[in-house]
């Protein structure tokens, strides 16, 4: 079972999760042990000590008692306790192993799962199972034994009334499970309708200004009321049947009350019972029954976390596809770059290749162009460089070596890469350059947000390079971002940067001034420019051109505009008018 | 079962009073069938208490019956027991009925309000003007559909039927106790003070955890959404050691909060339910030294007899169960109180106001080359503009003529944006934006469909002030092209036709074509039958503006405003639908706003906006020529290299 495997998690809080059955007996035995000791005090001690006048031993078993119920206080919080810090810890333990197993995927591995669903599993569906956890250590134990002791003890107070709890008991069982295995599955269609509503707010949400823009109001409504009376009616279906519990539980504890009473009654007339006993023994089957209520309620409680802990396991099972070789080089010489008939496939399968036979060479501090249409395949030839994926045929050499010999930490922070889809952190802006190189000084810092075209606006701000970004650094504009990204790339110092289309939302002059920046402050350095607009890659030493996943051209501006077709629809698509 | 948020503290909602009272409105529709269910509880709970009162006389009976054996050894008529069962057989029945009644009419109350509640709250939030969502964020408003409204059902499916359950079960309890034993009652009520404030402490101090719990399960899970969103370039940075490091310690935190939170949760079942336990005991010692007394001095007033004891030791539990479940339920019915407020907010948000009065119709010219109203799909369409001075009505034919004259307008009134613009747009023309992020070009286009109300100045449109014209009839004549498309769920087809509902599959086909949508779309597996899900998610950013632009196509309308509405576009594939962005500019007003040349060059009118201000207008020739700001914005390269 899933759940067991994930249960190894708990670790050094294991011993709380074993601790707090163990109290939970303690509990559950003093607990059982009160009513006969009722009926004891009933039907024997009161008939001797009203003979003799000597209430001691009334005093006795009634302190007895009491100090049992302390204990079996006792034992409880000893085991609310426990479990708190069991499942707790517990939690804690199966969070830290999701997040580090997150940690070392590839992108692949990220690919595979949507970030919304990573996010869940971390949250909601490890809330779940912990939750399950809890319930389980208090329960699992304590109500199967409350059960059997309840039947030890009724049974030895009276075995003649038992087939009555042989009938109850099982009908109970039956319709529990029956309505619950009927209404779960409507319970999950319910679910399915309820976050198909509450997309369809989210979607209202996002797209408020078009829906406003064409009017779209009525139709928006109308689609949401047939939603919510579609969420009302699987919710009804549901419940019509769950509210069958109540009922059903009440029927067989009246009935078996009621029977009790008759044959019990009959039992005492006839002088082979005691009223004492009978009303303990009716104490126990209530107990016997609400402990299998309890019980089938657990069940399914376990049931419904199943499908969180698959969720759990798959993240847990997905294995990185990116791992350090063995004998890792950890020194990347230089910053050239050798594409050595590099093909490349998202599915790894060479039929259907997204890049094609990408071969070329690149010298260390050469600025290269990168131009292609939509979905030529550029983020992915960059990609390849600082092995966020794997070539599904070739090779590449970055600095001599092949990328795959690299440690990885060793050629990533060698290789930098200003991706399209950027974010930043909640901190401030200094913490979030810092991530390009913790040490960096502030001198350095103000250097690359200077050479970023970033450091004026950042004087800007009330807090200067304190000010605080706010999650996923909402509180700077599309271009302001990408411009601090950049710095946080260039603190790196590296002997590969690599832009993918990193200066969408910059102006043009912004831009160039960026460029103009890094070439007189990183000659070293291999740049590596993906853009959409000619002006950016136009005036690099060689210029990539892209289509369809295969290079097609590389060459500088001159010698493009001469032969590449492309090349030339693209310029003349750009510049018209300019000159 | 529906989920429920595993870790919730207890709110304080800010006017209890009020917004309970708002709540009963809200199921003063159901009236009769709540008063029923609240007959029904009286029975249940009445019954529940009457049935193990009348343990008593079954006892007391069967004793006497078998002192009687005992005594003549002659089987004693059965009869008064055999009454005694039956009443309580039947009793148990009425009560079962009227739980599954009672359960049976809340589960269709609830959903009812339920879904009434989640209705009026969304169409409200249609009619909300988009100030309020730029003031909120989505999860805030979201949390009104799920959180919000799951603590109202479970305030109305559970916790309003249990507390009316809790309440009636004490009077009923107490009422049968006391008819039981004074004495024993009086011991049992003694002990209450104990629990009440065993259950207040505990409650308080669960709180308060609850409380701090949240705190630092918002510190993880901002952590972790922020870190999974940006786990590329955790990786690029190779920051996972120190993103492990940051988790661990606010997954410790949550640890430390979460196990004092939960202890304190969990530890109030085991002591209410063994200080039951304590309560039963000392019952029984009390209760058994009377019966001891009773039998050597029958006249004794604290004599009491086996019987009645038996019956007294179950009603302990139906009276101190609900005690500790009441305090449980008033915290429910606390979150449901601020749950419910939060619901109220929104729907007391006031909603996009519109004085228009001046509408849209279809319209075509009589023999006289008067425009007159008409009741077909004409392709003309004009302005009724009624005169409220002297009851005359005026049409006037929908041009897509646009003027601003001295436009001033600022999002907070203190913060002025944009400053004295005024520009003209004739039917037809093209007028483009350019500058800046921020110099407020979005800004302006968001002036004439009024998303939002300018300050000073005034907008004319054909002639009218846009002030006069209502807004679905002023919205309806411009079509808006953003630069983040957004899709619906639904087809292709279907978020084409965004554009005009009633629009056939032609039309959809057509304008896909103008879009140069046409050739992705039947490559899509279902072609224009293809489902999009999560805003589109499987669509490129490119494919999905050119589905954008057709949705504007299909719409039809004079006025087109074109913001960024081809930067994700490769310039190539530009070129390719320029023919068809040509096409559908035709004879439209169109206002761009573009940050590449291509797409504004050819602009009867540049207006270069910084700061709010025009500070450059003209077309691009003349712009260029005069080497200003326009000129640097677009060929800043040239000087450089």
């Amino acid at each position: 079972m899933q759940f067991f495997r994930l249960l190894k998690y708990a670790g050094k809080y294991k011993k709380y999760l074993i601790l707090c059955p163990l109290v939970m007996i303690g509990e559950v035995v003093m607990e059982m042990m009160l009513p006969t000791l009722t009926a004891t005090l009933i039907d024997k001690i009161i008939p001797e000590s009203a003979a003799s006048g000597n209430i001691s031993r009334v005093l006795l078993y009634g302190g007895l008692m009491l100090l049992m119920s302390m204990i079996s206080m006792g034992f409880g919080m000893a085991g609310s306790r426990l479990s708190a810090l069991g499942g707790m810890g517990y939690s804690r333990n199966l969070r830290q192993a999701i997040f580090e197993k997150v940690q070392h995927y590839s992108f692949k591995n990220i690919d595979k799962f949507s970030t919304a669903s990573l996010v869940t599993r971390l949250t909601t569906d490890v809330n779940q199972t912990q939750n399950v956890v809890m319930m389980l250590v208090r329960m699992a134990v304590r109500s199967p034994l409350m059960m059997v002791m309840a039947m030890i003890m009724a049974f030895r107070m009276n075995s003649s009334l038992m087939p009555i709890l042989a009938v109850a008991a099982p009908i109970l069982l039956c319709a529990i499970i029956f309505i619950m295995s009927k209404a779960f599955p409507r319970f999950q269609i319910m679910m399915k309708k309820y976050d198909a509503l509450n997309a369809s707010v989210q979607e209202n949400l996002i797209a408020i200004r078009v829906v406003k823009a064409f009017v779209r109001a009525s139709h928006e409504k109308e689609k949401f009321e047939a939603s919510a009376d579609d969420v009302t009616a699987t919710q009804r279906a549901a419940e019509r049947i769950v509210i069958w519990n109540g009922p059903i539980m009440q029927i067989l504890m009246n009935g078996c009350i009621i029977a009790l009473l008759w044959l019990g009654g009959g039992q005492i007339i006839g002088g082979t019972m005691q009223l004492g006993a009978l009303s303990s023994f009716i104490q126990y089957v209530m107990q016997i029954l609400m402990s299998l209520m309890m019980l089938s309620f657990l069940f399914v409680s376990f049931v419904m976390a199943r499908a969180s802990i698959n969720r759990i396991c798959e993240v847990l099972d997905e294995e990185p596809d990116i791992v350090n070789p063995e004998n890792p080089e950890t020194e990347v010489k230089d910053g050239s770059i050798v594409f050595d008939h590099v093909g490349f496939s998202y599915s790894g399968d060479e039929s259907n290749l997204v890049l094609e036979d990408a071969n070329f060479t690149i010298k260390s501090g050469e600025t290269i162009g990168i131009i292609g249409g939509t979905g030529s395949a550029k983020t992915t030839l960059v990609s390849l460089i600082p092995r966020l994926y794997d070539v599904t045929c070739g090779r590449i050499l970055v600095g001599g070596k092949d990328v795959r010999d690299y440690d990885m930490h060793a050629l990533r922070d060698q290789v930098a890469m200003v991706l399209q889809k950027n974010v930043l952190f909640s901190g401030s802006i200094k913490d979030n350059l810092r991530w390009g190189n913790e040490h960096a000084t502030d001198e350095e810092i103000v250097a690359a947000c200077k050479a970023s075209a970033a450091d004026d606006f950042v004087r800007a701000f009330p807090d200067g390079y304190d000010m605080d970004l706010g999650q996923g650094g909402v509180n700077v504009s599309g271009g302001q971002k990408q411009r601090l990204c950049i710095a946080r790339a260039l603190l790196k110092k590296p002997r590969i940067i690599i832009f993918d289309d990193a200066t969408s939302a910059v102006d043009t002059a912004t831009d160039a001034r960026i460029r103009q920046a890094l070439r007189s402050h990183m000659p070293e350095t291999t740049k590596i420019i993906i853009a959409q607009r000619i002006t950016s890659v136009m005036d690099a030493d060689r210029i990539i051109v892209l289509n369809d996943g295969q290079v097609t051209d590389i060459g500088t501006h001159d010698e493009l505009m001469q032969r590449s077709e492309i090349y030339k629809e693209v310029y003349t698509s750009q510049q018209k008018g300019v000159a | 079962m529906p989920p429920r948020g595993p870790m919730r503290a207890p709110a304080k909602p800010k006017n209890a009073k009020d917004t309970f009272k708002r709540l009963l409105d809200l199921m003063k529709e159901y009236r009769t069938r709540l008063l029923l269910v609240v007959l029904c509880i009286i029975a249940t709970t009445g019954i529940s208490s009457l049935t193990t009162y009348m343990l008593q006389p079954v006892y007391a009976t069967i004793g006497q019956l078998a002192e009687e054996y005992a005594l003549t050894g002659v089987a004693p008529a059965l009869n008064g027991l055999i009454t005694l069962l039956s009443t309580m057989a039947i009793l148990y029945l009425v009560s079962v009925s009227c739980t599954y009644f009672q359960n049976r009419t809340m589960m269709m109350v609830s959903t009812s309000v339920l879904n009434r509640v989640r209705k009026k709250m969304f169409d409200h939030m249609e009619d909300l003007p988009i100030r309020y969502f730029d003031q909120r964020t989505h999860g805030e408003i979201m949390s009104r559909y799920t959180n919000d409204t799951d603590t109202l059902r479970e305030f109305f499916a559970s916790t309003f039927p249990q507390a009316v359950n809790s309440l009636l079960s004490i009077c009923f309890a107490l009422f049968f106790m006391l008819r039981l034993s004074g004495w024993l009652t009086l011991l049992v009520i003694l002990l209450m003070p104990l629990m009440m404030m065993i259950t207040k402490t505990i409650g308080a101090r669960s709180g308060k955890n609850f409380v701090a719990q949240q705190k630092a399960v918002g510190a993880l899970n901002g952590y972790i959404e922020e870190t999974i969103e940006g786990q590329r370039v955790v990786q690029v940075f190779c920051h996972e050691e120190k993103a492990m490091e940051e988790f661990e310690k606010r997954n410790e935190a949550v640890r430390i909060a979460g196990t004092r939170a939960h202890t304190f949760a969990s530890l109030l079942g085991p002591i209410m339910n063994n200080l039951s336990h304590c309560n039963y005991v000392l019952v029984t010692l009390v209760g058994v030294i009377m019966i001891i007394v009773g039998k050597n001095n029958p006249d004794s007033i604290f004599a009491l007899e086996i019987a009645t004891l038996l019956a007294f030791l179950p009603m302990i539990r139906q009276f101190s169960q609900p005690i500790s479940n009441l305090a449980q339920q008033f915290n429910t019915v606390m979150l449901a109180l601020a749950g419910a407020e939060r619901v109220f907010e929104l729907m007391d948000e006031p909603v996009e106001t519109d004085e228009g009065y001046v509408t849209l119709v279809n319209a075509k010219k009589d023999e006289k080359g008067n425009i007159v109203e008409t009741e077909e799909r004409t392709g003309m369409w004009a302005w009724k503009h009624p005169h409220k001075a002297d009851g005359t009505v005026t049409y006037t034919e929908l041009k897509g003529d646009v003027v601003f004259e001295d436009v001033t307008f600022g999002y907070v009134p203190e913060k002025t944006v944009l400053h004295n613009i005024s520009l003209y747009a004739k039917p037809g023309q093209k007028i483009a934006f350019v500058g800046s992020t921020g110099a407020g070009k979005t800004t302006i286009t968001n002036l004439i469909n009024r998303f939002y109300d300018i300050q000073g100045g005034k907008i004319r449109y054909d002639g009218i002030n846009i002030q006069k014209i209502k807004k679905d009839d002023l919205r309806r004549s411009l079509a808006m092209v953003l630069q983040d498309t957004h899709l619906f769920t639904g087809t292709v087809r279907d978020n084409i036709r965004y554009g005009k509902l009633d629009a056939t599959d032609e039309e959809i086909e057509r304008a896909a074509k103008i879009a140069n949508a046409d050739f992705f779309i039947r490559h899509l597996p279902q072609g224009y039958d293809t489902m999009l899900t999560g805003d589109g998610a499987n669509l490129s950013q490119g494919q999905r503006q050119l589905l954008a632009i057709a949705r504007a196509a299909v719409a039809d309308p004079p006025v087109l405003i074109l913001d960024e509405a081809t930067s994700s576009i490769d310039t190539r594939t530009e070129l390719l639908i320029e023919r068809g962005m040509d096409a559908l500019m035709h004879g439209r007003t169109v206002f761009v706003i573009a940050h590449r040349l291509s797409t504004v060059r050819n602009s009867q009118a540049i207006m270069v906006l910084e700061n709010g201000h025009i500070i450059e207008r003209g077309d691009h020739d003349s712009l260029i020529a005069q080497q200003g700001k326009y000129y640097q914005l677009y060929t800043g390269m040239f000087e450089l290299s």
